[in-house]
């Protein structure tokens, strides 16, 4: 009787199993090239400011109305939610607002279409976010770049090489009690791929040449990871650097423990408040990030807008692309937020400088920097990076065995 | 035992409703994990650079990294984890039990505050303790050391253990005080008037008396120990070797879009678990089960 029951759950259970596993007909795409209402998908970024552009779009175009729909602010939530939602072939999300780093793996999996729309507004990186193989599948909407945090009360003129950054440490700090010289986020997450890439490309080495193969073992890159290797032996960087992300390095920055700060736009407007939060207000500006021989490479972040290949009013759904990323809606949202767009017109606009100070510096470290290696298996990559960047900056292994050990594991990961 | 064999069918009429529940909820996400853990896919890319759809038949090729280092340092993360945190848990829960049960003036709110701890959820646990934890942060002010808590090393394990100790604990004192509170007090009367020390009461009744309490407890603790993810994930971070465990290593593969590999090992920590479980039954659970096995018995006996 009991192994008669066993066997018949077993069976039951295979041939649930059965309908689980009936493959879906390759390649045919869901969705449709209609018109109607769609539902926009992004990250919890100045929910408010977006929102005011789609109420825009929907007092203008009653009949194809978009519903915001806002997803966690972690960008791993963020993306494992789309990915989700991808592989299911479901078109809940009709535009999403995809991490410029996800673009290949999202164009490469036929997850997101190809657009076929005007970008020249755009600062010339931002648009590159938004390739994969050469084609356009993301239109750049929020962009932004590592600027270095310094203290206007402490430094004269801005360093323009990691040299003369650790020369003004040397004369500025002895005098200073608690302080540190330099930070930036170096905790195991995204943020430290960002920063050891920023530190490879400002010191003129690549993670990934042209033709797309890893060039770790190569002078720049050693050169870059020696520099974070000493700066944390020396003390140049402090030791709780290796726990910092963005919000633990800004709250150190603000309680003048740091005298340069390697962050995002978005501190500029904390560093500056008077309500007692930041001890450094007033006292803070901001400059692009230096280099080994000269000004640095940052590293562009930044999100950008998909169609969905899953959704089925396609047209409404470019069409509503084009909308939020026109110069102006663009310029409307800059009025209203301090997240950096992408269209260049913004940052020669004097009323948005006079607002938000920082865009020329911002602009010509946008203009000038790179961004993180595009790869299908972006995912794998950037755990690579991490694993031998962590390595590095805790000290844990010598620079050279990190980047040969970086160089092999990334070789596979970047076969096309 | 011999029954009329419709009252059999009867019975398992009545049973199919919840044997097809557990099938669904049990059984087929077992076996759709199982079958994962044999296939992959989107890993390669047709010429034009998209990704070539549809499972392939994987073989045991997804268990390698079963017998790879980052899959053993995990496995023994999470052993290390669960013995030492279950050890101190039981010692601690069983010492608050025996707090708890004293009749005492506001014995009502020592009760309720030791359960504070377990009814804190155990993301908001983890966040609470980063903070505690992190380098300017309070544990390193009151110690007066300059440690670094939250980065990866073996003070990342401790920390882990003390924030996990100090949630679960008072789960343990919980089942124990249940276990305490049925002791009738005559057995220590009766003790006391045979000059039973305070040690020898304890030793020879309390813990004799509490075992399947203590028992059921530990288990549950076991259990929920060894799939442990979120408190590790919170407090230090993702991928980091000191305090990676599986169930943290599962996680990283399947967000990285890597099922099988994922599924494999998601099914060998289902056998670790499913072994321990067994072995934990075996050697000391017999009390578990004796009281099931005595009403069955004395069933068969009026029967």
């Amino acid at each position: 009787m009991r192994t008669r029951q066993i066997t018949a759950l077993l069976a039951l259970g295979a041939s649930l199993v059965a309908c689980g596993s009936s493959d879906p007909e390759p390649a045919a795409q869901g969705g449709g090239d209609g018109r109607g209402p769609i539902t926009f998908v992004g990250g919890k970024f100045e929910a408010e400011s977006v929102q005011k552009i789609v109420d825009a779009w929907n007092a203008a175009h009653p009949d194809e109305k978009a519903t915001v729909v806002l997803l966690p602010e972690a960008a791993d939530e963020q993306r494992r939610k789309l990915v989700q939602s991808a592989q299911t072939k479901s078109d809940t999300g009709d535009v999403i607002l995809i991490d410029a780093v996800w673009t290949s793996e999202f164009a490469a999996n036929r997850w997101i279409d190809e657009l076929k729309l005007d970008t020249s507004a755009f600062l010339p990186p931002t648009v590159e976010t938004g390739k994969y193989r050469g084609k356009l599948y993301a239109m750049p909407m929020f962009t932004g770049t590592g600027l270095l945090y310094y203290r206007t009360d402490l430094v004269k003129k801005p360093p323009k090489t990691w040299d003369e950054m650790r020369r003004i440490c040397d004369e500025v700090l002895p005098e200073q009690k608690g302080m540190a010289c330099y930070g930036g986020q170096f905790d195991k997450y995204e943020g430290l791929t960002v920063n050891f890439s920023e530190a490879v490309h400002s010191a003129g080495g690549e993670l990934v040449d042209a033709s797309g193969k890893p060039q770790v073992t190569g002078d720049g890159a050693k050169k870059a990871a020696q520099f974070l290797a000493d700066g944390f032996k020396s003390g140049m960087m402090p030791k709780e650097a290796i726990t910092y992300k963005e919000e633990e390095g800004r709250v150190a920055f603000q309680d003048g423990k740091l005298l340069f700060y390697r962050n995002w736009a978005y501190g500029y407007e904390a560093a500056q408040k008077t309500d007692g939060s930041s001890k450094v207000a007033g006292k803070t500006d901001v400059a692009p990030i230096p280099g080994l021989d000269g000004p640095g490479a940052g590293t562009l972040g930044g999100n950008n807008l998909a169609v969905s290949s899953f959704s089925k009013n396609k047209q409404t759904a470019r069409d509503f692309v084009a909308f939020m990323t026109s110069a102006e809606q663009m310029r409307a949202f800059a009025m209203s937020s301090s997240m950096p767009v992408a269209t260049a017109a913004v940052y020669d606009d004097p009323e948005l400088i006079k607002k938000y100070p920082y865009l020329p510096a911002l602009k010509e470290g946008i203009l000038a920097a790179k961004p993180r290696p595009s790869a299908v298996r972006y995912g794998d990559v950037t755990a690579a990076i991490q694993e031998s960047a962590y390595a590095v900056v805790t000290g844990a292994k010598p620079v050279d065995q990190a980047m040969t050990e970086l160089q092999a594991a990334l070789g596979p990961l970047l076969q096309p | 035992m011999s029954r009329p064999r419709g009252q059999s069918w009867l019975a398992a009429a009545m049973l199919s409703p919840t044997m097809i529940v557990l099938a669904l909820v049990v059984f087929y996400p077992l076996v759709a994990a199982m079958r994962e853990s044999f296939y992959t896919s989107g890993q390669t890319l047709d010429a034009d650079g998209f990704v070539v759809e549809g499972e392939r038949f994987a073989g045991l090729a997804n268990y390698a990294g079963v017998a790879g280092e980052r899959f053993l340092n995990a496995a023994l993360n999470t052993t290390l984890f669960t013995v030492v945190t279950v050890g101190l848990e039981v010692v601690l829960g069983v010492a608050m039990a025996l707090v708890m049960q004293r009749a005492f003036r506001g014995r009502a709110i020592l009760r309720a505050s030791i359960l504070v701890p377990w009814a804190v959820p155990t993301a908001v646990a983890g966040l609470m303790w980063k903070w505690i934890f992190q380098a300017d942060g309070v544990a390193n002010a009151l110690l007066g050391t300059e440690i670094l808590w939250t980065a990866d090393g073996p003070w990342a394990k401790l920390a882990v253990v003390v924030a996990d100790v100090w949630k679960t604990a008072p789960f343990v004192g919980l089942l124990v005080l249940a276990g305490l509170q049925i002791i009738p007090s005559e057995v220590y009367e009766a003790a006391r008037v045979d000059g039973a020390s305070a040690g020898q009461r304890f030793r020879r009744i309390t813990l004799p008396l509490v075992k399947p309490a203590l028992l059921v407890a530990v288990l549950f603790r076991l259990m929920d120990a060894l799939r442990v993810f979120d408190l590790p994930y919170v407090l230090v971070g993702p991928r980091k070797h000191s305090v990676e465990t599986l169930s943290g290593l599962i996680w990283d593969e399947a967000t990285r879009v890597h099922y099988g590999p994922a599924s494999a090992y998601g099914t060998a920590l289902f056998v670790y678990i499913a072994v321990i479980a067994f072995v934990f039954v075996k050697l000391l659970g017999a009390d578990l089960l004796s009281d099931v096995r005595q009403r069955r018995k004395e069933a068969r006996d009026v029967g």
